[in-house]
């Protein structure tokens, strides 16, 4: 079948850009409406409804039910008696959640290399007990400044240090860190790793020089 | 013309020479603006040149001036070197067209004043003779411009055109009524209306043509225009960021210096895709080229080009597929009639019958039967022609009456002269009709010997070359105006994909645009002027020279030649001009990557000392990896003006196999060809002492 | 490297390939793409159930076929009027409600900026997501565009298909109809449905303030600026992160993007989040032989994708998974060796819980796909890694490339191949039947060469402008790496980021809207004018002559033609910048005692 013959008089760029500014005003807030207002607000409802943990951030509550973080934000620490968690780079503060990223450090930066020789050379006195290398998650910053996880090496690293500045037996102290071994799925997605806040609030519950409290 | 051998593909010394010439002269701005990839870099030779000057005479600068200075000059051999490439494809026209000339020498014709042989003639310089005078042209005379002829008959030497020694009959009326300017009238004498202005002809046109004067540019010509000058665009940019690029890189490193303009104008000319882009004008020219050397006049770029692209072609069996007459091929005896006798008697009702068929006769009776040909005047008969009269013809000797015919003639002879004729004749011309071939019945007196059986012979090999069509996706459809039975037993021995048969002029444009409508491209041959429709319908149409003035300017080509089976080598080299183009385009975009190589090291190599070890090729120094490169870069289109004269090879292949193949060749081997070639041109550079 | 980490990448790769699958049908079945098969089936008549009420309201009901010219009319309004209400939404954000934080409005540049992003499917964050924009920016803004500009890009894909599918055709289907369609039929309940799943890991989803938390740790040095508290976001932004990575946006709720654990809480969401943006570039090149008749073409396309995609998957995972030498050569000893308890390789703006390998393989995904969410900073992957990253990039976004729009771009790379190939075979170049003539080389080279150039002039005003060469944060060749990378992320609307560059001037916010916007509109439009002027050719017919495009030697042809186009514009570029990083000496003295 022929094709019709062109217009003879095909209509101005104007008329073609105003004849479709009617249906695209009205669809960008038609979808604006379904998938900006009632997607999200539906979301909230369902997901509230069916994991409310989840939806709120999924907090941490100790003994007294008062919330003490989020299970899966990271929280700096310093003293001796906590276990620490990885270097943080956030915004004004370490592990700031209200502006999270890493230090965007390049690969060959030597500012990288000084910041990590600080942290080893801090590490390794914090830590006089340990000999070894020192694991990398210990030293460098993580993607979001707010990793709760360290490495269990990184953890068990630091065991003789918290048990000490503790004053708890650093066998239970070691058995709890075992015990908040994450597994990778499967063993196949994602990497072992180690809860730090989590690993401190058990900490924190175990009795000094008793046996060790269970986890919640 | 046409038959001339050149010495190889180049040519003879002199014909370089004039090319070589004339590369300077077309580097005239105005003419080089046609091809975009060449002119930017004719514009980067002018700026380096003047930068070069300039350093010359005193200005400061990073980069040695003599480098600046080697640097235009490769620019300017690039450059040179496309124009060369060009020109020598040019010449080689340019010799053909000469050659056309020389047959179109002003001639005096003799202008009537009306369509009327004794009318009154004035003598006029054919230059002057426009469209509708009527000229007289007798024995001896030069034609003195296209025409038709309205009155007489002649013979008519056509050699200066076609190559073709025999004459050739001109008449009014009928599809032998054109003649061409410049042929010459051998006997008797024609009153030609003139059907071309002069200029128009069909000589200027092919003059024009081989010329490259009136070369418009084809489709794809057009794209691989806009491809070529977006890569140029886009390595232009690549080239002038870089500079910004080092300036950072030098303040970053704290070391360097950012890239001279003439290392830049450098990596562009090697990264500009300008093998292709020099070789272009030439490969369309060779194309043209090679058309007329086979004897077609095409009537413009575009119609080779789709010669390539066509995948139906529509032949004519007569002259293609068959020779262009019957030929018997096998005896078959009536009822108590040894087939020896009627071979026998065949041979004898044909021993003074000039005509293909009946000589076919007296050849097959002697293979088969060892029947000698025997002289007519020893036997003292007497040869009776074929008359319109009679339809049939013999001979008469020693009482006997032999005679041999259609069917029907010959039934009522030989009621007439009182025999019968016995039911298995009949059963036997149906057979032999039926098989797609044509009874033809011989009688001695009043009894009836037998049939002979004249069939159309494939032409030997046609089956091959049709197989090998198919192979590249070509469908043959043969076009007869046989019945549908004869059509299908010649169609089905020649191995064709279609036919048409009790073709009519209606239903072979009918059959053309059924094909369009799927999607096909057609290509035909055609004569008459009922041809015309359907030549003008068909994406190829290749007018016969012998055929009429409407059928030629219906088709967008002509065969000089008037050989039906030119179809298939049209379609060679339309592909051949394609995959020409094709191939060294891949070849000139393969190129790049080794020159990075060469370049990149090179150019970087003050401020990241590190990226020396890129440098896989280990040149001597920056210099002369870059001069190196810049030299390929130059030497390489060069090298390949025989490639684009020639054109790839061609083979009839299937698609794939043939990507395969040219991707290997080109692809690859432009990949890989530089690397030696570069470091070879390095080690040159270095022995001669550059630094 | 450990086998566990290969195995982590390979079973990613498949879950991907099966959900691809799964949803290749029905994207097919979103378009009508032929107008001859005009028999409603039970899904068309489903569809149109869905976007009569909204077309009906927008006036274009009963809908009728467009133009190129018309359709591509619409496009650049939508995308016009897109770009107006985004902007009109940050100006205004403190009188708008759900401001609970009480945020101003936007300053101009980045309100422009922002808008221009999200409207090109780029996702560029120039803002700081958790202290720059309330929930309802993020919302009726942001989640808004991250639908609506996916979606446009199948609505080029479907235009591109009919071209080559329809004859003789004056049409090209109506914009207005497939961007209904694509929206509410395929992706808003593809982003429920994951949205869903992501939020049972732990990605919240709350209208709530940020809550307020005393840190465990009292003793930390107490510097003026150190808090006692932590004050932890949350949002709605398990729906954002949904369609952000299903819709190849990448415009994350927080600045860390899916490094964030709100945004990426475990390995399954990170599994999840890898799938989600490969799915619908893959189930496109499904869909695409399914679409014109002969699934052998999609899949050609896809091995063409593959064909680019795994080699650089290899590169960087192996990259990322090596030790550091700069900080192999840190005293006291830094254990970089992965072993089964313990990560190794470049752990710097990595997270624990994904590991060096799954960090990369997402890194690659999200800048093959034009994604650009990352779950690892990209500044600090090793110098070859962060270059496979950027070349991914750079490659034109069609190694999968945007929803729809990738497709639809290797296409044209396609044409491109297919036109010296055609010649190479001796025939008039054609695709699937449709001779390529000038007129889609013209506007293919458009499509191929606007981001190229952009890329590259871009990066040269910045390198030329002292003021903003200094926005580089890393010394030496990598700073030169994080301004090329700003452009080529932009110029492909890719939106990932060597984070180290500040890019807030008006230099960067603006000549980085105006790449976005450039590569975006002059790819999309030409890209219709070719669907346009193909589907006004007649077909060819299909003989041995023909060159096949379902032939492993044309699937290397179509990854060739990439590759070579990608390594001839930036191989000069990248040697600046990450080789000269890759193969610069260590420096020596890293190690050694105190200052």
């Amino acid at each position: 079948m022929p094709a019709p013959s062109k217009n003879p008089s095909p209509p101005g760029l104007a008329a073609v850009l105003i004849a479709q500014v009617r249906p695209a005003c009205t669809l960008l807030l038609a979808l604006a409406l379904i998938t900006g207002v009632l997607y999200p607000l539906g979301m909230t409802v369902a997901i509230q409804t069916l994991f409310p943990r989840q939806a709120g951030g999924s907090p941490l509550r100790d003994a007294e039910g008062v919330v003490r973080g989020s299970a899966l934000i990271g929280q700096p620490f310093n003293a001796p008696q906590w276990f620490h968690g990885r270097p943080s780079s956030t915004g004004n503060a370490p592990y700031d959640p209200t502006a999270s990223g890493g230090s965007n450090l390049g690969p060959t930066n030597p500012a990288l290399a000084r910041a990590v020789r600080e942290r080893a050379d801090a590490l390794t006195q914090g830590n006089p007990g340990h000999a070894g290398s020192i694991p990398i998650d210990l030293v460098t910053a993580s993607g979001s400044g707010l990793d709760p996880h360290i490495s269990p090496p990184a953890a068990l690293l630091q065991v003789p240090r918290v048990a000490a500045a503790h004053g708890v037996d650093e066998s239970a102290v070691r058995q709890l860190v075992a015990q908040h071994v994450e597994p990778a799925v499967l063993g196949i997605f994602g990497r072992p790793r180690v809860n730090v806040l989590q690993l401190n609030l058990a900490l924190e519950s175990i009795p000094r020089n008793t046996e060790v409290s269970q986890r919640k | 013309m046409s038959h001339d051998t050149q010495a190889g593909i180049l040519g003879d010394p002199a014909a370089i020479l004039r090319a070589a010439g004339e590369a300077f002269v077309k580097l005239d701005p105005r003419r080089m603006i046609l091809s975009p990839v060449m002119f930017t870099i004719e514009v980067g030779a002018v700026l380096i040149t003047m930068l070069a000057v300039a350093r010359a005479a005193g200005q400061p600068g990073a980069e040695h001036p003599a480098f600046i200075a080697a640097v235009a000059v490769g620019l300017w051999a690039t450059v040179i070197f496309a124009n060369f490439a060009e020109a020598m494809a040019e010449g080689r026209g340019r010799a053909q067209a000469d050659a056309l000339r020389r047959t179109r020498s002003d001639t005096l014709a003799k202008r009537l004043a009306a369509p009327q042989r004794d009318a009154a003639i004035e003598q006029t310089p054919s230059t002057q003779l426009r469209r509708d005078d009527y000229v007289l042209i007798e024995a001896g005379d030069i034609v003195p411009g296209d025409g038709e002829v309205v009155d007489g008959v002649a013979t008519v030497d056509e050699s200066a055109i076609t190559g073709e020694s025999a004459p050739v009959i001109r008449e009014s009326g009928g599809d032998r009524n054109t003649v061409t300017g410049g042929t010459r009238v051998l006997s008797d004498w024609l009153v030609v209306r003139i059907t071309a202005n002069p200029g128009e002809s069909f000589l200027d046109k092919m003059i024009s043509m081989v010329e490259g004067a009136k070369r418009q540019k084809t489709p794809n010509e057009i794209a691989l225009d806009i491809l070529l000058a977006g890569l140029t665009l886009v390595f232009l940019v690549v080239t002038a960021t870089l500079l910004p690029y080092s300036i950072y890189a030098v303040s970053a490193a704290g070391r360097g210096e950012p890239l001279g303009l003439a290392v830049l104008a450098a990596l562009f000319v090697c990264l500009a895709p300008t093998t292709i882009g020099g070789l272009l004008p030439a490969i369309g020219i060779a194309g043209i080229d090679r058309m007329v050397r086979a004897n077609v006049l095409a009537t413009s770029g575009r119609a080779v080009e789709a010669a390539g692209d066509v995948d139906v072609l529509l032949l004519d069996k007569t002259g293609t597929i068959t020779f262009g007459n019957r030929q018997a091929s096998t005896f078959l005896p009536a009822t108590g009639v040894s087939e020896h006798d009627l071979a026998d008697a065949a041979q004898l009702a044909s021993l003074a019958d000039e005509t293909p068929e009946g000589r076919s006769i007296v050849v097959l009776a002697k293979e088969r039967h060892g029947i000698r040909s025997r002289d007519i005047e020893s036997l003292n008969a007497e040869f009776v022609p074929f008359t319109a009269q009679t339809r049939m013809s013999g001979v008469d000797f020693d009482g006997r009456s032999i005679r041999k015919g259609a069917r029907d003639t010959i039934v009522k002879h030989v009621l007439t002269a009182g025999g019968t004729v016995p039911p298995e004749v009949h059963r036997i011309c149906d057979d032999v009709a039926k098989a797609g071939a044509t009874p033809l019945v011989v009688a001695d007196g009043a009894t009836v010997l037998g049939v002979i059986e004249l069939k159309d012979i494939v032409k030997g090999g046609i089956a091959e070359r049709f197989q090998e069509l198919r192979a590249m996706g070509i469908r043959t459809v043969m076009i007869t105006g046989d019945n549908p039975l004869t059509a299908a037993a010649i169609a089905a021995e020649a191995g064709v994909d279609d036919f048409l048969a009790e073709a009519t002029p209606e239903a072979k444009l009918a059959m053309i645009r059924r094909y369009q409508q799927e999607g096909h491209l057609v290509a035909m041959t055609g004569d008459g002027t009922n041809d015309a429709p359907a030549l003008a319908q068909a994406d190829v149409a290749v007018a016969m020279n012998s055929g009429t003035q409407a059928a030629k300017e219906a088709g967008n080509m002509v065969d000089l030649d008037s050989n039906p089976t030119k179809l298939l080598e049209i379609v060679a080299v339309g592909k051949q001009l394609l995959m020409t183009r094709g191939s060294l385009t891949t070849f000139s975009l393969a190129n790049d990557i080794s020159k990075y190589f060469a370049i990149v090291p090179a150019a970087f190599g003050s401020i990241y000392p590190q990226l020396k070890s890129l440098d896989v090729m280990r040149l001597h120094s920056p210099t002369t990896a870059v001069l190196a490169a810049v030299a390929f870069n130059a030497f390489v289109i060069v090298g390949l003006v025989p490639m684009a004269l020639k054109g790839v090879k061609y083979r009839p292949l299937p698609a794939a196999v043939l990507l395969q193949q040219n991707l290997l060749v080109w692809g690859l081997g432009g990949l890989l060809l530089p690397f030696p070639c570069i470091k070879l041109l390095d080690m040159l550079l270095a022995a001669c002492g550059v630094n | 490297m450990l086998l566990q980490a290969w195995l982590e990448v390979v079973c990613i790769l498949i879950a991907t390939l099966l959900a691809a699958c799964a949803v290749a049908p029905w994207l097919a079945a979103i378009f009508r793409i032929d107008t001859a098969d005009s028999v409603p089936g039970r899904c068309e008549s489903w569809l149109e159930r869905l976007e009569r009420p909204v077309l009906r309201l927008a006036g274009v009901w009963p809908v009728c076929e467009m133009t190129a010219g018309a359709y591509a009319a619409a496009i650049f309004v939508f995308h016009a009027a897109g770009i107006i209400l985004l902007v009109a939404i940050q100006r205004l954000q403190p009188l708008l409600p759900w401001n609970p934080d009480q945020l101003p409005a936007v300053p101009w540049l980045i309100a422009i900026n922002t808008a221009a992003s999200f409207a090109t499917n780029t996702n560029w964050q120039s803002y700081g997501g958790e202290t720059t924009l309330s929930p309802l920016t993020q919302t009726l803004g942001l989640t808004v565009q991250n639908f609506l500009s996916a979606a446009s890009g199948l609505c080029v894909l479907a235009v591109l298909t009919r071209g080559l599918v329809r004859r003789d055709s004056r049409t090209v289907g109506n914009f207005w109809q497939d961007l209904v369609r694509s929206t509410l039929g395929l992706l808003l309940p593809l982003a429920v449905l994951l949205g869903l799943v992501l939020a049972s890991q732990g990605v919240v989803q709350s209208f709530g303030t940020a809550i307020e938390v005393p840190l465990l740790d009292q003793s930390l040095p107490t510097a003026a600026a150190t808090p006692t508290k932590q004050r932890i976001v949350i949002g709605p932004v398990a729906s954002q992160v949904a369609i952000k990575q299903l819709g190849t946006n990448g415009g994350g709720y927080f600045n860390a993007n899916s490094a964030h654990p709100f945004e990426n809480p475990t390995p399954l969401t990170n599994l999840l989040e890898i799938v989600a943006m490969l799915t619908l570039p893959i189930a496109s090149c499904l869909a695409f032989g399914r679409w014109v008749g002969d699934r052998r073409q999609g899949r050609a396309l896809l091995a063409a994708m593959a064909m680019l995609f795994l080699p650089f998957l290899l590169i960087i995972v192996r990259c990322e998974t090596q030790p550091s030498p700069l900080l192999a050569a840190v005293t006291p000893a830094i254990d970089q060796t992965a072993s089964g308890a313990h990560e190794g390789g470049s752990m710097e703006g990595k997270e624990v819980r994904f590991g060096p390998a799954a960090s990369a393989l997402f890194a690659v995904g999200t800048t093959a796909t034009s994604c650009g969410a990352v779950n690892a900073m990209h500044d600090s992957f090793s110098p070859l890694g962060g270059m496979v990253a950027m070349w991914m990039i750079q490659l034109g976004e069609v190694v999968f490339g945007g929803v729809g729009t990738g497709l639809a771009g290797l296409i044209a790379y396609t044409l491109v191949a297919v036109f010296i190939a055609g010649l190479m075979v001796g025939r008039s170049p054609e695709y699937l039947g449709k001779k390529i003539e000038a007129r889609e080389m013209k506007m293919g080279m458009v499509v191929l060469l606007v981001p190229l150039i952009a890329t590259l002039i871009g990066t040269a005003a910045a390198c030329v402008l002292p003021s903003e060469a200094s926005a580089a944060l890393n010394p030496g060749p990598h700073g030169f790496s994080e301004l090329l990378y700003a452009f080529s992320s932009a110029a492909n609307n890719n939106g990932s980021a060597f984070g180290g560059l500040t890019a807030t001037s008006g230099f960067w916010t603006l000549s980085l809207a105006a790449a976005m916007l450039a590569s975006r509109l002059l790819t999309m439009l030409p890209l219709v004018a070719i669907g346009g002027s193909l589907a006004a050719k007649r077909t060819v017919a299909e003989s041995p002559g023909t060159l096949p495009t379902h032939t492993p030697l044309f699937v290397l042809l179509v990854a060739g033609t990439v590759i070579l186009v990608g390594a001839l514009s930036f191989v000069p570029a990248l040697a600046l910048g990450p080789l000269a990083e890759a193969l610069q000496p260590l420096p020596t003295a890293a190690g050694g005692g105190k200052p």
